[in-house]
């Protein structure tokens, strides 16, 4: 039988499995969305306020499940306002399918009303994109589109999609599978640098595991990260995005290394003999100054893209592949093997990272005056019993929550690590949430991100969607004020807002709770109470302690072993 | 630091919309730099191929190689510095010939470099020249005396001596 575009669009998105799209209509794709009308029982579509805002809950969406989020716009305007959704989800690997609907085809290249060149803005920060131009390619594209998006290396596709491809007509049939010649993702590491990567664990005196992101999107991965730490004995850390993947209360846990990684963590980086980087692509915000990175290490490099070894650091083992695949080879290979690190040299080097540990590099002091935002991240990890989905946005509140939040469990921390998103939080929260309607799922926020996309306080009453937003609220951009102060004198040149509204107000206005808490002893009791809230999102606006600084931090252009404390 | 080096890249890519401008973008956004590029449809003409020059250390040029791979249009690559090869690039030049004695001067030039002469007219003699960069370069330079009106270089073509090759791998 023959069917319209628009039908077949849907049709692509019920054989993808896809339950969920986020999105907002337009003239381009309102054939699109009549066909949606018919199939709303097959697929559920959450209408946001804004696209920027659909394009971070499909990440959010895709971030907590390892499933591809998808969204749903239409052109001009539509399109220009997901890009930076689109290029955050391009940054942190989400593997996401967005569909932007396009100006008839007849029209292309007549500055048409709402019409963009959507494929050419975003040609820099997709994985790949497609124009479609003919109805006939349309189910291949989308197919071609999903398998590109969740598969090697996840990203954002793009497909643009004319009006009258909606409704021109073909017969519709959607391929079971798909290749592409010129699309062949390494899976399985080379055997011979997954020996040698063995042979340098072995002999290693003063080794450090050192994971990211790419083991959180590897189904399975971070299971067998554990194993193989354990079965090893070696110190482990984690990047921001990677946070999760092991389990931080365990004991070989150093914390999250970088700017505002730990003590530990960045000094053993710096003394280590052996950096064994697994999912981690050696980010600006993690090396510090490359010339003073790890001066003392080989690096064993395991990665789905090859273009991310040796890209910043020179690696002496690099295993192109699934990490998933490469850690069962790398714990089969270990196994095999009767000799063990040397439990002498190991133990020495474990006996200097517990003295590391003892600077406690994180503490602070909670007196009975202001709150200070450590003390609130840490009571939520409590009343949560670090449960929750945490979802945040972009500044001191973000390292404060990836410090203090203890993850046990993968795909729990959602955040814009390489973008930096302000106004990531909260629509990656309704993502979230749509995803997992009994989890607990908590937006860390503060004053600045919060209003970067407040307009979403909306479309969670409307899908009565029961997030829990904490907003660390100082009355700064506190980020940008704590580099002011470090390095520019206190020059606090456009970081503090002035006018800022009453969020208590705001949130009732959108028919949600609203809390301001302004007294530490009340922290813990308004978070239960919040929790207790099942069915309600609250929005708590916590008056935490207004210069307070991210510690400790590695300075822009200094090493490891040049922290500033506090 | 190793040191830059001029490398010619062949890319085997998908003959479709857009697919040059990924590869060009990609130079432009990564801050590599593209001495010259050129691309047609080959024998299959699904697929294009491109040769572009371009200029880097070690390090440079094996990031360029792992993020053109990593273009979903591109279906292979090679850097032919890497192997022993034959590079050739064509130029136009049009020489205002109408003083006295140019024209013999112009012709012999043209022989001297195994170019031919494709128009005439009174004023004006328009040569095809192939080969190298620098045998290219070298005719211009002794054409210098002539008065030269325009020149037009296809930018270099390269491809492997012997067995190598970079041939389509069926669809």
């Amino acid at each position: 039988m023959e069917l319209t575009g628009a039908e077949i669009f849907v049709e692509c998105l019920k054989a993808e499995g896809v339950d969920t799209i986020f999105g907002y209509p337009g003239g381009a794709v309102l054939y699109i969305y009549d066909a949606l009308y018919k199939e709303a029982e097959h697929v559920n579509h959450i209408l946001v306020r804004h696209e920027q805002a659909a394009v971070h809950a499909a990440e959010g969406y895709a971030k907590s499940t390892n499933k591809p989020g998808v969204a749903l716009v239409t052109s001009g305007p539509g399109a220009t306002n997901a890009v930076t959704g689109i290029a955050d989800a391009y940054m942190d690997s989400v593997p996401l399918v967005v569909f932007t609907g396009q100006v008839p085809r007849h029209l292309i290249g007549n500055d048409a009303f709402q019409e963009v060149d959507i494929v050419g803005i975003t040609r820099p920060c997709v994985k790949h994109n497609f124009l479609v131009t003919d109805v006939n390619d349309l189910a291949n594209t989308i197919k071609k589109a999903f398998y590109i998006a969740s598969t090697g290396r996840p990203g954002p596709v793009l497909v643009d999609i004319p009006k009258d491809i909606t409704t021109a007509k073909c017969e519709f049939s959607y391929p079971e599978t798909i290749h592409i010649r010129s699309y062949n993702p390494t899976v399985k590491g080379n055997k011979r640098q997954i020996r040698r990567a063995i042979d340098l664990m072995l002999e290693a005196k003063r080794p450090v595991l050192y994971t990211g992101g790419g083991v959180i999107l590897a189904n399975g991965a971070p299971a067998l990260l554990t194993e193989f730490t354990r079965e090893i004995g070696f110190p482990i850390t984690n990047t921001l995005m990677g946070l999760g993947a092991y389990p931080a209360t365990d004991k070989q846990f150093i914390g999250m290394l970088g700017m505002h990684g730990t003590y530990e963590a960045n000094t053993a980086m710096h003394e280590s003999d052996l950096i064994i980087a697994i999912g981690a692509r050696f980010d600006d915000r993690v090396t510090g100054k490359i010339e003073k990175f790890c001066p003392y290490a080989k690096v064993i490099h395991v990665d789905i893209d090859p273009a991310s070894i040796s890209k910043n650091i020179k690696v002496d083992v690099p295993i192109v592949g699934d990490v998933k695949h490469v850690l069962q080879d790398l714990l089969e290979e270990l196994r095999s093997r009767t000799e063990r690190p040397e439990p002498a040299a190991l133990k020495l080097w474990w006996d200097q990272i517990n003295e590391w540990r003892k600077t406690d590099c994180l503490k602070y002091e909670q007196d009975d005056q202001e709150i200070r935002a450590q003390y609130v991240i840490e009571k939520l990890w409590e009343v949560t019993g670090g449960e929750a989905y945490v979802c945040s946005d972009v500044g001191q509140h973000q390292m404060w929550a990836a410090q203090f939040y203890q993850f046990d469990k993968p795909n729990r921390w959602i955040n814009s690590g390489g973008l930096g998103t302000m106004g990531f939080g909260l629509p990656s929260a309704m993502g979230v949430q749509i995803a997992h309607p009994d989890a607990t799922v908590a937006c860390v926020t503060g004053d600045g991100s919060i209003q970067m996309n407040i307009q979403e306080l909306s479309t969670c009453m409307q899908y009565q969607l029961p997030i829990k937003i904490i907003t660390l609220n100082n009355g700064y951009l506190g980020m940008v004020r704590q580099w002011q102060e470090f390095f520019y004198e206190r020059r606090y040149a456009m970081s503090y807002m002035d006018a800022l509204p009453d969020f208590v107000k705001l949130a009732e206005a959108y028919g949600h709770v609203g809390m301001r808490i302004q007294k530490p002893s009340d922290v813990e009791g308004a978070l239960k109470e919040a929790m207790a809230m099942k069915n309600r999102l609250v929005f708590m606006d916590f008056i935490t302690k207004r210069e307070a600084n991210v510690y400790p931090m590695v300075p822009a252009n200094a090493g490891h072993n040049e922290m500033i404390l506090v | 630091m190793s040191t830059v080096k001029r490398h010619v890249i062949s890319i085997l890519m998908e003959n479709e919309a857009g697919a040059l401008s990924r590869v060009s973008g990609l130079f432009s956004a990564r801050g590599y730099n593209i001495e010259s590029l050129t691309v047609a449809p080959t024998e299959d003409n699904t697929l294009s191929r491109l040769t572009l020059v371009t200029i880097g250390n070690d390090d440079i040029v094996e990031q360029i190689m792992k993020q053109l791979h990593k273009l979903v249009d591109v279906v292979k690559l090679m850097d032919l510095d890497q192997y022993s090869h034959i590079e050739r690039e064509m130029m136009l030049v049009k020489v205002d010939v109408h003083k006295q004695g140019s024209c013999d001067q112009v012709k012999r030039l043209a022989d001297i470099f195994r170019a031919r002469i494709i128009d005439v007219s009174d004023k004006t003699y328009t040569i095809e020249v192939t080969g190298s960069r620098s045998k290219l370069d070298g005719f211009l330079q002794a054409l210098s005396e002539a008065r030269i009106i325009e020149v037009v270089r296809s930018g270099s073509m390269g491809i492997a001596r012997g067995t190598a090759s970079l041939s389509s791998p069926g669809k």
